[in-house]
């Protein structure tokens, strides 16, 4: 499923013309983001939480040539799914 | 920033939306991702993430209160991994 798909189905499910429902998903995507991107978390009832963890820097290597490198602190995006969601994919 | 926020902040950024209108592609853009997941499907999307099915092995597991051992089931959890301009947009920490 992209992006394209999710605008189907919106124009499906709740009327909204086809090129109104790709503008509005990409809207929705661009407001997440940013909201996000100022360091924020983003809780969707019924589907799921979008954390922001922050990480200390630590000891990586190199994968390729086993040399030891430094990774730097940073921040990175996890998601929780709403115990519902979990439920939705189960039951099938 | 919870749903409800979202639905308002998207309203007022599309003019020709109303509240009403807004709450139900919020939530249509939701159902859409978890049908999606329920089906087994991946969700791709572009400059934000994509969302995959991982799927847990079954696994004998105990119930903490009486610590009788049970099984646990095979299940299927959701896996969010964000794209490239998210990632690279929260990266920094500097607020």
């Amino acid at each position: 499923m992209t992006k394209a798909d999710i605008a189907k189905w919106i124009h499906k499910h709740v009327g909204t013309s086809q090129k109104d429902a790709v503008t509005t998903v990409d809207a929705v995507l661009d407001i997440m983001r940013s909201t996000m991107i100022k360091g924020e978390h983003i809780k969707i009832s019924g589907f799921g939480n979008f954390m922001l963890r922050d990480k200390h820097e630590r000891r990586g290597r190199n994968p390729q040539t086993g040399d030891s490198m430094p990774i730097t602190a940073r921040r990175v995006v996890t998601f929780r799914a709403s115990h519902l969601l979990k439920e939705k994919m189960n039951d099938q | 920033m919870t749903k409800s926020e979202l639905i308002s902040i998207l309203a007022s950024t599309q003019p020709s939306m109303t509240k009403l209108e807004s709450e139900a592609v919020v939530n249509a853009v939701f159902d859409a991702i978890s049908e999606a997941l329920a089906k087994g499907e991946h969700v791709e999307l572009r400059g934000f993430g994509s969302f995959t099915t991982r799927t847990r092995q079954s696994r004998v597991g105990r119930n903490p209160k009486t610590g009788d051992t049970v099984s646990v089931g095979e299940k299927k959890v959701p896996y969010f991994k964000p794209g490239k301009l998210l990632r690279e947009g929260v990266l920094s920490r500097d607020d």
